[in-house]
């Protein structure tokens, strides 16, 4: 690819054209690092017209190329392609415009998420929470429709993006939606949040920020078993209240947290749920009391209330820390991140359970109770012969539970390469070629992050027949639409 | 069948409704899909289609997962009886769009047409409240995207792409949607003041910003200048008293009562019957010049959301042309309206070419026949 790096160096310069293969390998995983590839080139554009300049020179050689955030994702969705070209994005990290009358902020995409909420802070913030906040980015979250802890009640990333400037694989740059909502036209915002990097670029995005809660209260419940936690969420839950957050942690993820932050959740505890409410202040203080009593009358050995902030804080670390802290547990393990109708809990959990006997190996699960989303973490050791195999085969047993339930194979981390083959069980042969009409729309060539979330490659057809042009648009009368 | 004469099909099971659009489609024919039949003009005048297909007989109510807050619904479901339904298990789908005569208004109509009202301020619109759909494609392919579960990830949001396409990409057959917990208690506070809408402007907006959390919010300049805050939970009598001192320092002769009769006044307002009606997507800052536009015989704002129903009682392509140049640059779409007005005027505004040839390659990938709706939506599409 001599050409297409020289022309690659003219826009870019050549210390942000990175080819020397050791570099390169900086760039050969996401956060997921059972899967590595090592691009041709990695090129970091410094602002939306160097991307747009990237995409066009992709698709004058006919190369794909991946767009890479952080490197977060968890799904292998940034995995390069080895023949292809890596977009790295982290230094479009702009804060274009603040408009806090109108509570929007407009960003480019390699700016973090938590930036974001600093960003409008202190009367504003920018719900959707991915644990990873500190490091993801803006163009991530809007590309896997990232979630969080608080998502039961603020809802996802879709439901905060109001407009995108897109890159297209063919060069084109295009606005769709803006600040303003329910633009005319199709919602090719909502089409596009969630589509993994297989559609475009997105190189400026504006999102919606909502005023700050007037109060927050933060509790931990012990268990002796996730059941009667889980039964504790779904009287919360019948109880009409909505929690900012509706956590639960099961007994070996306490116990790896717990070694890790020292956040003072007994040791003994076979489950933790945390609870958050937030909103008006007399609104939280009318629904805590009653979140507190069904605690105790679900069994909870010991409700530990936030009296200020640092003990908030202080529940809230282990939690955040229990992915991380699996590696004292376990020397690999494998996330999974599948959903369910939250009403069947107690049986998917058993069924872990016993598939966790069947497979000898360990797994912990914690999870955002109120959505139904599972994190279960399946325990491994790479350097047991038959472990690996054995782990991936019970992870995909646990997909598998979770369809089975009514739910679904990712809530949050997305499909990617990962989960890809786990597709078929969710959507049939109808909806996959459904699925590939957008992808085609946006970019025939499928130049675009290829590999990813469908199951199997599929090629764009050329559209049978022209455009059947409206008699109104023939006349000429559509130019004015 | 004689020319010129509609075709009307009512299928009573998926696979019957996708055969009937694959035929139409097969045949060169123009398909309409028609649900209540409340808002069937919307969108560019066309000639009137060769078949129509209803969804009056699909129309179940399929699952209602009390505990998972989550129902799925045939397209043909009124809103109402669907809200009926739900409310014996103390919950509801959060959204309020006008009823439309007789409350004839289906889920499935008012997903395609992207229709929303006052719950919009805190739940959003139809868009965030679909979690899966089903679709009949003009080439008779049924398609589901999405699931059943209120998160998840795989695949792309093709509910969000045909939620607002007036029937143009293909039919709605099912979806699954989120529902909310119906509040036990609700407490609304209104303002009102003559005159110029500054004040109420401003109040409307200060609310917006405050901590408080309605439920619906609105400024509405009907005989009146407006401002109306529901406050739901066990709070909201105190939320609702804290408005009204707001509204109250700011000049504004204020309330605080139940307000269901003022809400469904606002619904109505929305869609005033034999109205030009304008939908204005436009921001927060613009609420006061959005209530003191000229010829606005009544005017409703989501005040939070910069979106604004304006009607018109005489209207005209003058009316509605004023009322463009007057909010400018925010794009808006002429709903109702005479068809004779409708012929002249540019129903959907402005909008960028780009953004126009990425909707006619959506359009092409999903029926590349042409046979849906064609010519209603936005750039003739
Ligand atoms: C410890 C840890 C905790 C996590 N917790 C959560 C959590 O709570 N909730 C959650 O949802 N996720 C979580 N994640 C997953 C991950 O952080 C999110 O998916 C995040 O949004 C990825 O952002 P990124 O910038 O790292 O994207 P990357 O990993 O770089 O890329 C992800 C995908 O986005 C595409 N992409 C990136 N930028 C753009 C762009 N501008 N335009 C188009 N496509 C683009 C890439 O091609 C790729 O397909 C966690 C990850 C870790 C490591």
């Amino acid at each position: 690819m001599p050409d297409l790096t020289s022309e690659l160096r003219r826009i870019c310069g050549d210390d942000r054209v990175v080819t020397h293969p050791q570099a390169l390998r900086t760039y050969e995983s996401d956060g997921l690092l059972q899967y590595r590839a090592v691009p041709r080139i990695a090129v970091l554009p410094d602002d939306a017209e160097e991307v747009r300049r990237i995409v066009t020179a992709c698709r004058d050689a006919g190369v794909p190329w991946v767009a890479r955030g952080a490197g977060s994702g968890l799904s292998g969705g940034a995995l390069p392609v080895e023949e292809g070209v890596l977009i790295v994005l982290t230094r479009l990290r702009r804060i274009l415009e603040v408009d806090l009358l109108d509570q929007r902020v407009v960003v480019e995409p390699g700016v973090t998420n938590l930036a974001v909420s600093h960003a409008v802070a202190p009367t504003h913030f920018f719900p959707p929470d991915p644990s990873s906040q500190i490091v993801c980015s803006i163009g991530g979250n809007v590309a896997e429709n990232s979630g969080g802890a608080h998502c039961f009640k603020y809802g996802f990333t879709t439901n905060y993006v109001t407009g995108l400037q897109l890159v297209l694989a063919d060069g084109e740059v295009v606005d769709v939606g803006g600040k303003e909502l329910d633009v005319p036209g199709y919602d090719l915002v909502g089409a596009f949040v969630g589509s993994e990097g297989t559609l475009g670029v997105a190189t400026r995005i504006t999102l919606r920020v909502v005023p700050r809660p007037e109060a927050t209260r933060t509790l931990v419940a012990f268990f002796d078993h996730t059941s009667e936690a889980g039964q504790a969420v779904s009287d919360i839950v019948g109880a009409g209240l909505v929690p900012g957050a509706l956590e639960i942690m099961d007994r070996l993820s306490i116990e790896a947290a717990e070694g890790a932050v020292h956040a003072g959740y007994p040791n003994d505890a076979g489950a933790a749920l945390i609870v958050e409410l937030d909103g008006a202040r007399a609104e939280c203080d009318a629904a805590f009391g009653d979140v507190v009593s069904i605690c105790e009358r679900n069994g909870a050995a010991g409700v530990r209330i936030a009296e200020d902030e640092a003990e908030r804080e202080l529940i809230w670390r282990a939690r955040k820390a229990a992915f991380a802290a699996m590696g004292r547990l376990s020397p690999n393990y494998y996330v999974q991140d599948g959903v369910i109708p939250r009403t069947r809990l107690p049986e998917v959990l058993e069924r872990i359970d016993a598939l966790s006997r069947e497979h000898r190996l360990r797994v912990a699960n914690v999870f955002h109770a109120g959505d139904g989303n599972l994190h279960p973490l399946v325990c491994y050791d790479a350097a047991v012969p038959g472990e690996p195999e054995r782990a991936e085969e019970l992870a995909g047993l646990i997909v598998a539970a979770c369809v089975e339930a009514g739910g679904s194979i990712t809530g949050e981390h997305g499909v990617g390469v990962d989960k890809k083959r786990y597709m078929p069980q969710m959507f049939g042969e109808g909806d996959l070629e459904a699925f590939q009409r957008l992808r085609c729309a946006f970019d025939p060539a499928g130049l675009a992050n290829p590999g990813k979330v469908m199951p199997t490659p599929r090629l764009c057809g050329e559209v049978p027949g022209p455009y059947r042009q409206h008699p109104l648009e023939a006349a000429g009368v559509a130019e004015r639409f | 069948m004689a020319y010129g004469a509609m075709m009307v099909v009512s299928p009573s099971s998926y696979e019957e409704a996708a055969a009937a659009l694959r035929e139409a489609s097969a045949s060169g024919k123009r398909v309409r899909f028609r649900g209540g039949g409340t808002k069937l003009d919307w969108g560019n005048p066309v000639p009137d289609p060769e078949v129509e297909i209803s969804t009056s007989r699909l129309d179940r109510i399929i699952d209602h997962n009390a505990g998972d807050l989550t129902a799925v619904v045939q397209a043909g479901v009124p809103l109402r009886r669907l809200q009926d339904a739900l409310a014996e298990r103390g919950q509801m789908l959060a959204l309020d769009p006008p009823p439309g005569a007789d409350d004839a208004a289906t889920v499935g109509g008012i997903l395609a047409a992207g229709d929303s009202g006052p719950l919009r301020h805190s739940y959003g619109g139809p868009r965030d409240l679909v979690l899966g759909m089903t679709v009949a494609l003009s080439d008779g392919t049924i398609a589901r995207s999405g699931g059943r579960v209120i998160k998840n990830v795989a695949g792309y949001d093709l509910a969000k792409l045909f939620t607002g396409s007036l029937g143009t990409l293909g039919m709605i057959l099912e979806v699954a949607v989120r529902l909310h917990p119906l509040p036990r208690r609700t407490a609304t506070a209104i303002g009102e003041c003559d005159g110029d809408p500054g004040p109420v402007a401003r109040v409307a907006s200060e609310l917006a910003h405050l901590p408080l959390e309605a439920e619906r919010l609105d400024a509405a300049a009907l005989s009146a200048g407006r401002v109306q805050a529901q406050f739901a939970g066990a709070a909201a009598d105190e939320r609702a008293v804290e408005a009204a001192e707001v509204m109250r320092r700011a000049g504004l002769a204020a309330t605080v009562e139940d307000g269901e009769g003022m809400w469904a006044a606002v619904r109505s307002a929305q869609r005033p019957a034999g109205s030009l009606v304008l939908r204005v997507s436009g921001l927060q800052r613009q609420l006061e010049a959005q209530l003191g536009v000229a010829g606005g015989s009544s005017i409703v704002a989501r005040a939070a959301s910069g979106l604004a129903w304006i009607a018109v009682s005489e209207g005209s392509v003058e009316a509605v042309e004023s009322i463009r140049r007057e909010l400018s640059p925010s794009p808006s779409v002429v709903l109702d309206a005479p068809r004779e007005v409708r012929e002249k005027v540019s129903v959907w505004g402005e909008v960028t070419r780009p953004a126009v040839s990425l909707m006619r390659n959506v359009k092409s990938r999903f029926d590349p026949a042409g046979a849906c709706n064609p010519g209603v939506f936005v750039g003739g599409i």
